[in-house]
């Protein structure tokens, strides 16, 4: 199978997701107030990610994508800032926003099309961080549309590959697009 | 000072203010219930923890200080989710202190655990698990600020047995001040440019409605409400929640709207040019179908709970601040305005009034007795100030109805929730919490059949609450329902005409208990209940059981088109 170079674009595609950067206080069971309210209000979450934001970990930032159009943001920011351990939340559109993802994916692939591999890891800016006779590792970080594409060209060149995003994090853009 | 994790929680409420807490002990919260019997807190022995909540939320209700309910681990503390659940959909302050196994158990299905935090995250403001004694009187400080202030509701914290019997260093709980709540910052100022913008709307309105909701009682706003109405000259609606916050009997007060409103109240919500809301949320019961609700009305919306703007029904101004606080500068505000000519809305008003009044049917010889009359017959016999506490169905529409609530926090319901079974126990905490009043509860006889053995609890700790069944036989709303919208094909809703006996129930559980049959028992069966003060007593009225609530706005319809009672009904 020929595997087409990457030449996915980093442009944004159209917007349909919206960006809540949650900056929560660190006790327990705080994700589980969080994940319970949107599933209990039907608020749907398209990804989430989330670490602590200090060095003490006295507090972690929770970053949640939500699909725009079928999301009431404002109710669910309401509702999240409702939760006491809810400190700050950060409401971003993509254009406010400079947004990175990660993704590793460990195709399995024939020595003979390890070239092209390498071609579309170099093209994308990714890179390789593991691999054995018969399967590599790759990792890429970059926004979502460009996580997406370089996903799509992976599955479409290598249908067997095992992939794992983190789901994006995001900060305010220090020159917001018009 | 070393004390027990135990010796600590009482303190600690005692620190709080705490004078009574309703519950029931179990192995987790056993060593809880040792200082208990050095405390000067009273306790209250329930029968059913269930019966602890609703007390505790009857207590809050009727005094405007929180609840307090313990229970223990497992079924103890499923046992009252119910109340914490009515609670939070009823914004009542309730805390809820639970035992949990020792924390090296949690986790391992230990006898009697359960995830009672997990359980409850939903339906509490916020809980706690205690991880160490020394959190105490931090937690218990924590917990009593954020069941009572902005919004309130209840929260739980649940305290393994192995910390209430560790040793701890007392120290006074931190004063509110020193809380350590950074995500917690309840908002009581309305925002003044969009108090001016609300009354600017409010000037310019010609059909303006004033929808008073139950944060009106919350923030003590009762009298805040009347001097806005009377500077505005507005109509006041008050919703199942906000009965009794401006006098039924004020010129400006219309009642209560919604699916079993009166004509008035829906209509005028209806036809209004502007909505101002305060402490209310466009709840389904008072909207009616959404799109179709108010159509040419602007919306002031003010609500301590910024997440209730927009929520339901955009608003053009909403205002985030405490009740009583926006309307005091709404009120001044608007005195500083010129406000339009109510006189043509008002004449609209009063020929809704007189065309569709409340009404019901004259009792039938030899039939039931009419429910409403029971309601206006206990009104006009009972002492100013009577609290009446509601069970849930078409007792509880008529007691809202036809009793004339001339002081807040005479009336006490679960409105959000519908919780059957919340009177009996309910009116115990409004009577604990209100000693000097007369405490009625107008209860269903399926309702009652939920939680009636509480009564015993009255008897016991001497709380001589009474209680009117308006006993159709029937879960009567659901009947309802049947009749009107299931062609009268009755599923599930006959309960029985002569089991239990009431009489004998009541009496067994150390109540007074009289049957009524006719109209002429109506009246000195009251009279007799009233001059009963050592004790509880039960009433069974047997009502027609083809008596139904009117006016109706059926569920997703209009509220342009309330069903009225059918003697108003245009001929055909
Ligand atoms: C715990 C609970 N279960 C079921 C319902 C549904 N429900 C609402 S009103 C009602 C009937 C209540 O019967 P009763 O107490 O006799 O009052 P009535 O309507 O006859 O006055 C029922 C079953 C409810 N609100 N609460
Ligand atoms: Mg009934």
């Amino acid at each position: 199978m020929a595997a087409e170079p990457f030449t996915g674009s980093t442009e944004h595609s159209p917007v349909t997701h919206h960006i809540l950067s949650v900056l929560v206080e660190n006790k327990a069971g705080v994700l589980a107030r969080v994940a319970g309210l949107f599933s209990r209000r039907g608020f749907n979450i398209s990804s989430l990610a989330v670490a602590p934001s200090d060095d003490d970990a006295t507090f972690s930032r929770i970053t949640i994508v939500v699909d725009a159009e079928s999301t009431p943001i404002a109710q669910v920011v309401g509702q999240l800032n409702k939760l006491l351990n809810v400190v700050e939340i950060r409401d971003m559109a993509p254009a406010e926003a400079t947004e990175r993802e990660l993704l590793l994916a460990t195709v399995t692939i024939e020595a003979a099309d390890r070239g092209h591999l390498l071609q579309s890891v170099a093209h994308a800016g990714a890179s390789i961080i593991d691999f054995s006779a018969d399967k590599v590792t790759v990792s890429l970080s970059g926004t979502p549309a460009h996580i997406t594409a370089f996903e799509a060209l992976l599955l479409k060149s290598y249908p067997s590959t095992e992939i794992q995003r983190t789901g994006l994090v995001a900060l305010p853009r220090l020159n917001p697009q018009v | 000072m070393k004390i027990t994790g135990a010796q600590a929680l009482i303190k600690s409420l005692e620190a709080q203010g705490t004078e009574v807490i309703f519950g029931l002990p179990g192995g987790a919260i056993l060593p809880v219930y040792d200082p208990i019997l050095d405390s000067n807190i009273r306790h209250i022995l329930v029968r059913h923890e269930q019966g602890a909540g609703h007390m505790a939320e009857g207590y809050a209700q009727a005094t405007g200080r929180p609840g307090v309910a313990m229970v223990t681990s497992g079924p103890g503390a499923t046992n009252i989710v119910t109340p914490i659940s009515n609670a939070y959909m009823d914004s009542i302050p309730l805390v809820v202190i639970s035992g949990q196994v020792a924390s090296g158990a949690i986790g391992t299905d230990a006898f009697q655990e359960c995830d009672i935090t997990g359980i409850t995250m939903g339906i509490t403001k916020h809980n706690w698990l205690i991880k160490s004694a020394d959190e105490i009187p931090e937690v218990i400080a924590e917990a009593f600020y954020v069941a009572t202030t902005g919004r309130p509701g209840p929260v739980l914290v649940d305290l393994p047995k192995d910390v209430a019997q560790s040793q701890m260093e007392w120290h006074e709980p931190p004063s509110t001040a020193d809380l350590d709540l950074p995500g917690y910052h309840p908002q009581l100022d309305g925002d003044p440019a969009a108090i001016a913008a609300a009354a600017d709307l409010l000037a310019s309105s010609v059909r303006p409605v004033l929808y008073a909701g139950g944060g009106i009682l919350k923030s003590r706003a009762s009298e805040a409400l009347i001097k806005l109405a009377e500077a505005t000259g507005a109509p006041v609606v008050t919703t199942l929640m906000a009965r009794g916050a401006i006098p039924d009997s004020h010129e400006l007060c219309i009642g209560m709207p919604g699916m079993h409103g009166n004509y008035t109240a829906i209509t005028a919500m209806q036809e209004a040019d502007l909505l101002v809301s305060l402490g209310a949320r466009f709840d389904d019961r008072v909207t009616g179908q959404l799109s179709t609700f108010a159509p040419d009305a602007k919306v002031i919306h003010v609500d301590i709970d910024p997440a209730e703007l927009g929520k339901v029904r955009r608003a053009d101004v909403g205002i985030a601040g405490d009740a009583r606080r926006v309307i005091e500068a709404l009120t001044s505000a608007v005195e500083e305005r010129q406000l339009e000519d109510l006189a043509p809305w008002w004449s609209q008003l009063h020929a809704w009034q007189e065309r569709y009044p409340l009404t019901y049917d004259p009792q039938e010889p030899g039939k039931g007795l009419r429910p409403q009359a029971i309601v206006e017959a206990i009104d006009a016999a009972s002492p100013a100030g009577t609290i009446v506490v509601a069970g849930v169905g078409q007792h509880q529409m008529w007691a809202a109805q036809h009793w004339s609530y001339e002081l807040p926090y005479t009336w006490i319901n679960s409105g959000g929730a519908g919780t059957m079974g919340f009177a009996v126990p309910a009116a115990i905490g409004a009577k604990v919490g209100m000693p000097e009043r007369t405490v009625w509860a107008i209860d269903g006889d399926g309702c009652f059949q939920m939680t009636a053995q509480e009564l015993v609890t009255a008897r016991i700790e001497g709380i001589p609450i009474k209680v009117a069944i308006l006993n159709n036989s029937y879960l009567g709303m659901v009947r309802q329902w049947q009749e009107m919208f299931y062609e009268e094909r009755y599923s599930e809703v006959y309960l029985s005409t002569d089991v239990p006996d009431y009489v004998m129930w009541a009496e067994a559980m150390g109540c007074v208990g009289i049957k009524v049959e006719t109209p002429e028992e109506v009246g000195p069966a009251i009279e007799k209940a009233n001059a009963i003060t050592d004790r509880p007593v039960v009433i069974d009225f047997r009502t027609d059981a083809m008596e139904k609530v009117f006016p109706m706005v059926p569920a997703g319809v209009s509220n342009s088109e309330v069903v009225v009672h059918p003697s108003q009904r245009e001929e055909a």
